[in-house]
């Protein structure tokens, strides 16, 4: 550089960037969302915004859902990791409740009507039973989303909450603010991951695994808003739940015929 | 996928009572993140009773105000050295600065640090030591000319109008300093105290504790040190340090038990939904930690302890003694306080229908061998720190007639 850079030039060249900064600050943005909108296969994001619908009076409790879950989405085999698990819930006479989830009802439950169920033969009355599905609720208002301190983990336009593996530092913050224990460390990646709706497969117009292989149409899956799908029929014809409203996390997962007693 | 970390979930998963949702059995933040906290917390409360003497003028706590100054910086340097371990991928933690999500509270981590580290401790430091370094440089020999040299920047100006300024910048950096401190750690309760999903950390009142708890260590920590480091260089202990140390910890500790008794009291009153839980979480698993260690011997022993040495007529030798036990036990409640919010805090399901347990690994990256390393390795950067730096007023007598601190107030 020659002697005539003075602090004038200098200056002067430095007004130049703000401009230049704007620019590609522009440039940047918008090339992203240019990727970001109708991908090849002509998906776009910004025309859905999915939402998951549980009618526990439907589930049996086969673990289905759970094994086609971890099938298709490669969710480690080991009992500690789960995108989605079954809850069975026994309520005695006495007010008594029982909740278990043995490998996250995976191979479904052993049975409690007959003497073989511990509580019933030592003479316990059972007052009522029933299963509970659980998966991340994609809430509206997400405090894993929030608490994440890098932006790793996200809400995506078509109302699904995603992590990026490739940018989660792992400190586990998103699984300790989750309500719901939907989250997990992945033990291989170790990052964080839960539920994407099967979001590589509802792009393309495909049922989330669980609600695929549902034997009882307990899960029903759709979207939110005008679109005609089987989700809005049920939103429209049933009394809906969320679990633990009291958080304000704005649930996309309803529940039809949920029991008071499910956390 | 660790052979090792799979035996250790078995084993919790055999240990569940009641039922907790599937993805429960792996506690997630460990003996690191107890460690976190309890480091953090030393060092604002060591900053904070640095800033006693210097501007609210307890003039009795001269000895201990470079020595508390030199402590705070030993242990926010290792402060972010269990959490930067405990992450899944250390290597991508830069991320917290290079794209910080806003809303989150622990990407504020990386900016309250850096500010509480370079605006605060290492211009405090540097001003205060100033004109000795200047000083040292001339008189020393060898390596140590070079460090004084280095870390004086190449100042010179041992003026009274520099000193002065020196004096200035201290008084201000202070003043700046105390809120920052409140910050550095309240906001280390903040992080726990806003997770709306778990009720045993979710309470306004977390951030206070915390910071009254960080206060409570601080004091008690310097007092070791300084008890500590005058026996080993066989000087004599400032009696009426000791005295005002003492009072302090005492009224902190009185302020901090308080506290816990509030959010104690207020849980018990409210009756919410976790209120059955929390009492199986207390009465059962944390019995150990929270009501003997932390309450009764970390806390009540010493305030018990304290008062009674304090307002009594015994030998300075006996008062010195219960002080320096008290201080140990205060360190040990106090560890166990971050242990029962941190731990504690994971042991019960989000369905608040189960308990889960935690065992901690002797080595691994989690382990306790790492965790006793984090624990010890302050205390060498502080030994390290107190020969560049020696605090004691003795080091600083120089043959000009400088007016010493006590005089010049």
């Amino acid at each position: 550089m020659s002697q005539t850079y003075d602090r004038r030039k200098f200056l002067a060249e430095m007004l130049k960037f703000p401009p230049a900064t704007i620019v590609l600050g522009v440039i940047g943005p918008v090339k992203l969302l240019a990727a970001a909108g109708a991908d090849e296969d002509g998906y776009e994001p910004t025309e859905h915004y999915y939402a998951m619908g549980i009618r526990v009076e439907e589930c049996i409790g086969c673990g289905k859902c759970v094994q086609a879950c971890k099938l298709e989405n490669d969710v480690p085999e080991e009992p500690f990791y789960f995108r989605t698990w079954v809850e069975r819930y026994i309520v005695y006479t006495d007010g008594e409740v029982q909740v278990d989830s043995p490998n996250g009802g995976m191979e479904g439950f052993p049975p409690v009507a007959d003497d073989t169920f511990p509580p019933v033969a030592a003479g316990k009355e059972i007052l009522r039973t029933f299963f509970v599905p659980k998966l991340c609720n994609h809430c509206d208002n997400p405090p894993c989303v929030q608490v994440c301190p890098v932006g790793a983990t996200f809400k995506s336009q078509d109302g699904v909450v995603l992590v990026d593996e490739d940018y989660c530092i792992g400190c586990r913050y998103c699984i300790q603010a989750c309500p719901y224990g939907a989250r997990f460390l992945d033990p291989r990646t170790h990052t964080a991951n839960k539920c994407t709706f099967c979001y590589h497969r509802i792009t393309k117009g495909l049922l989330p695994a669980c609600v695929e292989v549902c034997p009882t149409q307990a899960r029903v899956f759709g979207e939110i808003g005008d679109r005609s799908t089987p989700l809005n029929r049920m939103m429209r014809m049933s009394h809906l739940e969320v679990l633990k409203p009291h958080m304000n996390t704005e649930p996309k997962v309803y529940y039809t015929a949920l029991d008071g007693e499910v956390r | 996928m660790d052979p090792e970390h799979l035996a250790q979930l078995e084993s919790a998963l055999g240990q569940v009572t009641g039922f907790i949702y599937p993805n429960e059995v792996e506690l997630h933040w460990s003996i690191l993140i107890v460690i976190y906290p309890y480091l953090t917390g030393l060092v604002a409360g060591a900053f904070i009773l640095a800033s006693l003497e210097r501007v609210f003028n307890v003039k009795e706590l001269q000895p201990t105000y470079r020595l508390a100054l030199l402590t705070a910086l030993a242990f926010l340097i290792v402060a972010p050295m269990p959490l930067q371990a405990h992450l899944g991928h250390p290597e991508r933690a830069f991320e917290i600065f290079l794209t910080p999500n806003s809303a989150s509270a622990m990407a504020m981590f990386g900016f309250v640090y850096a500010w509480y580290l370079m605006v605060v401790l290492l211009m405090e430091i540097w001003f205060d030591y100033r004109a000795d370094l200047v000083r040292w440089r001339q008189s020393d020999k060898g390596v140590m000319k070079l460090v004084h040299w280095v870390i004086s920047l190449g100042s010179r100006d041992i003026s009274p109008a520099a000193v002065a300024f020196d004096r200035k910048a201290v008084q201000f950096i202070t003043i700046v300093g105390i809120p920052s401190a409140f910050l550095l750690h309240g906001y280390v309760g903040f992080i726990f105290g806003s997770v709306k999903a778990n009720p045993w950390w979710s309470s306004v009142l977390m951030p206070i504790v915390f910071l009254f708890s960080a206060i409570v260590s601080g004091i008690s920590m310097v007092l070791l040190i300084y008890y500590v480091t005058t026996l080993l260089r066989r000087k004599a202990l400032d009696m009426k340090c000791l005295n005002t140390l003492a009072s302090f910890l005492l009224y902190t500790l009185i302020i901090d038990l308080s506290l816990e008794a509030l959010d104690f009291i207020h849980r018990l009153y409210e009756s919410e939904e976790s209120i059955e839980i929390l009492e199986q979480l207390i009465f059962g698993k944390l019995f150990l930690s929270l009501t003997i260690v932390q309450i009764l011997l970390g806390t009540i022993v010493p305030i018990v302890f304290l008062a009674a040495a304090r307002f009594s007529e015994l030998p300075n030798e006996m008062k010195r003694m219960i002080y320096f036990v008290a201080a140990v036990l205060v360190q040990v409640g106090i560890f166990s306080t971050r242990w029962n919010v941190v731990i504690g805090g994971q042991l019960f399901s989000k369905s608040l229908r189960g308990l889960t347990a935690y065992k901690l690994e002797f080595g691994g990256q989690e382990g306790l061998l790492v965790a006793v390393g984090l624990l010890v390795l302050p205390f060498v950067i502080l030994a390290l720190l107190l020969k560049i730096l020696p605090p004691w007023e003795d080091a600083t007598t120089d043959p000009d007639p400088e007016p010493s601190e006590a005089q010049l107030t």
